[in-house]
């Protein structure tokens, strides 16, 4: 496997707040990982820095050449039409090269994708929040990135949009006609998401990783509580 | 208050009767004012946009100079553009002075700190919100500061209005570079402004009237395009459907 991420000892101040602290990692094609941590740990601040959102005040990060997408927990829709917004996000991003005309062709397919094909000329700021979200992975499923970045994508959503997203990101990550799965990473307080998407998951407290282990392992106690008091204490909290 | 009920009924005479001195500097009013609108917030309001997505060194100073500049007293501004416009001035090639265009160039210099600081902090506010969405879509700060003002273009009609409102009501600028010429360069404000000092208090009074009838009328026509706005795009609320908050 190739690594696809690497960082090396990076530290990370925003304002007087030290979000990252010495953070160590590297992250192979294909992985699925996922971040987990309290409120505040890290997890989002980690995701915005390895997108490129963030520049790392101290140490390396490698990022090899992909194509990458990002989910927000809400997702920002103009007040424009479904197809537009989908459009949008292809046309800004240079790497794919598209026209304007090209970009709506892909975009009414990422539509009918994710099943808003019905709502392509609504005002998309309209939309419910499941469906603005969905529009969101329309946007990300059309790029065909190699890696996918989703931070907390189903906490705000109500558990029938939950379901719908948690499904669609399923297909995404793992589609039946590629050999190679979608490198994914992923925060999330769901642990039962965590289950069922990720093939590692890295636990983070204070801005410093403290378990990263495969997902079995995590979710052994014994094997947990031999790697990390901290992620193990976290874990029986999130499960009582 | 007998003068104040007399003037008042005197005036509403005027503009029923469609007063033609009356319709004319209420035009002439309109037209200086709404030019320098549409000119102060196409630079204003691409200025205060570009500020709201940008982050660079010196960005506070610039804030704090454009802040300090909504409170640029009007008569101060016209003394600098006639100096400006002046025959001896910089400008004074143009041949501007005593004219409409002076006017306006006045009016300009009054709205533009009011668009840039009022739309800055619409488009700040949403960029702190969903910036980074737009960044990792691929939108440098150009795009972005274009598309979250093509976003918040309802916000931003109230900054328009509020400009506007700014300019048609202003009168020290107008009344130095433009001189107050009767059938030339003279508008409401200046007029009323001499009315009032030659005592002709009905015609003044009837000035006013139309002006706030004027800025009433735009804010009716605002309120009932978002009314429009929302009913033909499902209201706002709406968006917050399938959101746990």
């Amino acid at each position: 496997m190739t690594a696809l991420i690497s960082l090396q000892h990076v530290s990370l101040k925003l304002g007087h707040v030290q979000a990252l602290s010495d953070v160590s990692l590297t992250v192979q094609a294909g992985e699925h990982v996922a971040l987990i941590g309290a409120n505040g740990s890290g997890k989002s601040t980690l995701l915005r820095v390895l997108n490129g959102l963030h520049p790392v005040s101290e140490g390396r990060l490698q990022l090899a050449t992909c194509r990458q997408a990002m989910l927000f927990q809400r997702p920002h829709m103009l007040r424009s039409s479904s197809w537009n917004n989908v459009a949008l996000g292809l046309w800004l991003d240079r790497s794919l090269g598209l026209r304007w005309l090209q970009a709506k062709a892909r975009a009414l397919e990422a539509l009918s994708v994710v099943g808003l094909s019905g709502v392509k000329l609504q005002n998309a700021a309209t939309l419910s929040g499941g469906q603005q979200q969905r529009l969101a992975l329309a946007r990300a499923w059309a790029k065909e990135p190699e890696l996918l970045f989703l931070d907390e994508p189903t906490a705000s959503l109500d558990p029938p949009a939950k379901r719908e997203i948690e499904t669609l990101v399923q297909e995404m990550i793992a589609p039946k006609d590629k050999p190679t799965p979608m490198t994914l990473i992923f925060a999330s307080h769901n642990l039962g998401q965590v289950k069922r998407w990720a093939s590692r998951v890295i636990y983070i407290e204070q801005g410093r990783i403290l378990a990263d282990l495969p997902t079995a392992d995590f979710f052994n106690a014994e094997c947990l509580k031999q790697h990390s008091q901290q992620a193990f204490l976290f874990l029986q909290g999130e499960t009582s | 208050m007998n003068t104040f009920s007399d003037s008042a009924f005197t005036a509403l005479e005027l503009i029923a009767s469609l007063d033609l001195g009356l319709l004319s500097i209420a035009g002439r009013s309109l037209g200086v004012s709404a030019t320098a609108c549409l000119i102060g917030c196409g630079i204003g309001i691409a200025l205060g946009a570009y500020l709201g997505v940008s982050r660079f060194s010196g960005r506070s100073m610039v804030l704090t100079v454009l802040n300090t500049l909504l409170a640029l007293p009007s008569v101060v501004v016209g003394l600098v553009i006639y100096l400006l416009l002046s025959r001896t001035g910089p400008l004074g090639f143009l041949g501007w002075l005593f004219s409409f265009k002076a006017m306006v160039l006045a009016q300009v210099v009054l709205v533009v700190p009011v668009a840039a600081a009022l739309s800055r902090q619409v488009v700040e506010d949403v960029d702190a919100a969903h910036g980074e969405q737009w960044r990792s879509l691929g939108a440098g700060n150009l795009v972005r500061c274009v598309l979250l003002a093509w976003n918040e273009r309802f916000a931003l009609l109230t900054v328009v209005v509020a400009c506007f409102g700014r300019a048609i009501s202003e009168v020290g600028a107008v009344m130095i570079v433009g001189g107050n010429i009767e059938g030339f360069t003279r508008v409401m404000t200046t007029a009323i402004a001499l009315e009032t000092s030659k005592g002709d208090l009905p015609l003044a009074l009837a000035l006013g009237i139309v002006l706030l009838a004027i800025v009433g009328c735009l804010n009716v026509l605002l309120a009932l395009f978002r009314h429009w706005q929302d009913r033909h795009q499902q209201s706002k609320p709406s968006s917050l459907r399938g959101w746990v908050t």
